[in-house]
């Protein structure tokens, strides 16, 4: 039996003597060498994944102006941010729009900049007009500012993303005869593609299914910069049905995550849009797994043969909430381009950026192996029911 | 009866001649203006989309060309802007002639100019707006 402390991986980090992989090469090394003699070898695997996160924004401090100001609006590159906290501070969120976008008014709307847009500007250096207005008080007294920023400027600014990293999720289809515009992109009708939105074997969640190693305090890549899971994400299901492997069939859990905005880049931080939809941010997260045990290696060796995703009906059973899932295709098919769907061979593209996924589980491999990354034990960690195997 | 656009170079020189009036009352020509950028005295850029028999059309098309119009079929105006695109491969499912496709396994978006048939759909299905019209 291999057993592994966190404080022993973070010696051999620090020693410069941990072997770190990526979870697309441990599974390989797992089927030539088997659980026992690759635990004892590897410490780390490392996961990534790069996809749209409509619940991600970020909190600012503006500074206080003088004379000062209490902000009721304001406004970034003419996108709201919420103010419904502190003088000069605010939550600007990826999906929201200018008030004077069209939206869907001329279907299908472009939706062409957001709050995502916004913020990956702002991490690439670049200038924003801020524009805020408030009712004045005694000890606020300014009513109006209107002034260009730069997020140097800024005296705190931080990414704090609800919802990210969603252990596993829909593949969307389109029974209807219409085409449909939807946050899984653009459907053609009577099947005529398979929308999916996951890093399948690199995702982190699905390296650790039972979230023995996730928790609040663990620190990871986000968004170029480093960032920690401070909670479970919003609409978090420990409790969806899972495969023998532990892993989920359903979306299941997802992660809160915080960071540093002036440490992030533009290259991992992304504005998008959908037609017909809205705009949302394409997110990079990664997650090192510590090899604790042979369980652990285990989990991580999971490969997109063994993955399974729900296909839904966009056009009435997702829309509609009834739930119904029109059957579970492997990761390993859908990177194949095709799947197979009410016996109709359908073409299968991907929302999330596989390639990207990739970059980021190379990039904090080679972090944790020069020991610029160092693990975090997390504070508990998420929530999690170990025995519902589907 | 055909149907193509074409993105057309006027030189500084002819900008200020008829030459859609020319195009439809000589050649028998249907034009559609998409889009145009034509000022006195400059080089003018303008897409336009052309129908009509196929003999009209191509002694329209000489007529411009004989005029120092340059002619170009509107596919070549397709752009991939590699460095915005995050190479997810939400277009490859779009595209209707597989000129946007993806590369296994190294999952990376690939453009082949020559497939590609101007339709303009990934314009607008890229979430990242990787994909560009230039005229």
């Amino acid at each position: 039996m291999v057993k592994k402390t966190y404080a022993e991986i973070n010696a051999r980090i620090k020693a410069g003597e941990a072997v770190v992989v990526t979870a697309e090469e441990v599974t390989p090394m797992v089927r030539e060498r088997g659980l026992e003699e690759t635990a004892a070898t590897v410490d780390v695997v490392t996961t990534g994944t790069f996809g749209p996160m409509c619940s991600s924004g970020a909190f600012f401090n503006l500074g206080h102006s003088k004379p000062r100001m209490k902000m009721s609006h304001v406004y970034m590159n003419n996108v709201e941010a919420y103010t419904g906290i502190a003088a000069v501070d605010a939550y600007l969120g990826a999906t929201q729009i200018p008030d004077t976008d069209a939206a869907n008014k001329t279907f299908p709307g472009e939706f062409n900049y957001g709050g995502g847009h916004v913020i990956e500007e702002l991490v690439a250096g670049k200038e924003v007009v801020l524009e805020a207005t408030a009712h004045g008080t005694d000890c606020y007294p300014r009513r109006k500012l209107d002034k260009v920023v730069r997020l140097e400027d800024l005296p705190q600014a931080f990414l704090f993303n609800p919802r990210n990293a969603y252990q596993n999720y829909n593949v969307g289809v389109n029974l209807s005869d219409r085409t449909l515009y939807t946050y899984m992109g653009i459907l053609k009708p009577n099947l005529g593609n398979a929308n999916y939105s996951s890093a399948g074997q690199l995702s982190p969640l699905f390296n650790d299914p039972y979230y023995r190693t996730i928790g609040m305090g663990t620190r990871i890549f986000l968004g170029g910069g480093e960032g920690y899971v401070t909670w479970h994400g919003t609409q978090h299901a420990p409790g969806a049905p899972r495969a023998h492997n532990g892993t989920p069939i359903m979306p299941a859990g997802t992660l809160a995550v915080i960071g540093d905005l002036k440490g992030m880049s533009s290259k991992w931080l992304r504005g998008v849009s959908f037609l017909g939809y809205g705009v949302s941010m394409m997110v990079g997260i990664g997650i090192p797994i510590p090899i604790l045990d042979e369980e652990m290696l285990k989990y991580t060796s999971v490969s997109d043969e063994e993955l399974f995703a729900p296909v839904m009906d966009y056009s009435e059973s997702y829309p509609q909430g009834l739930g119904e899932v029109l059957g579970q295709v492997s990761y390993a098919q859908l990177k194949s381009g095709e799947i197979s769907v009410n016996g109709k061979l359908v073409t299968a593209a991907p929302l999330s950026s596989y390639f990207k996924a990739r970059q980021i589980a190379e990039i904090l491999k080679d972090k944790i192996k020069k020991g610029a990354f160092l693990l975090t034990e997390p504070v508990f960690t998420l929530q999690s029911f170990m025995n519902n195997d589907a | 009866m055909l149907k193509q656009k074409f993105v057309l170079y006027f030189p500084a020189a002819v900008t200020e001649e008829p030459f859609t009036y020319y195009l439809i009352k000589d050649y028998n020509l249907m034009v559609n203006i998409i889009r145009a950028d034509i000022n006195p005295r400059k080089e003018g850029r303008a897409v336009v989309e052309l129908s009509g028999e196929k003999e009209d059309f191509q002694e329209g098309l000489e007529f411009l060309q004989s005029r120092g119009v340059k002619v170009f079929p509107l596919e070549q105006e397709i752009v991939w802007v590699e460095e915005r695109c995050t190479q997810c491969g939400a277009c490859t499912a779009i595209c209707p002639s597989g000129a946007l496709v993806m590369e296994r396994p190294q999952m990376t978006v690939k453009f082949l100019n020559d497939r590609c048939v101007a339709c303009e759909y990934c314009i607008k299905a890229c979430p990242s707006r990787a994909m560009e019209v230039r005229f």
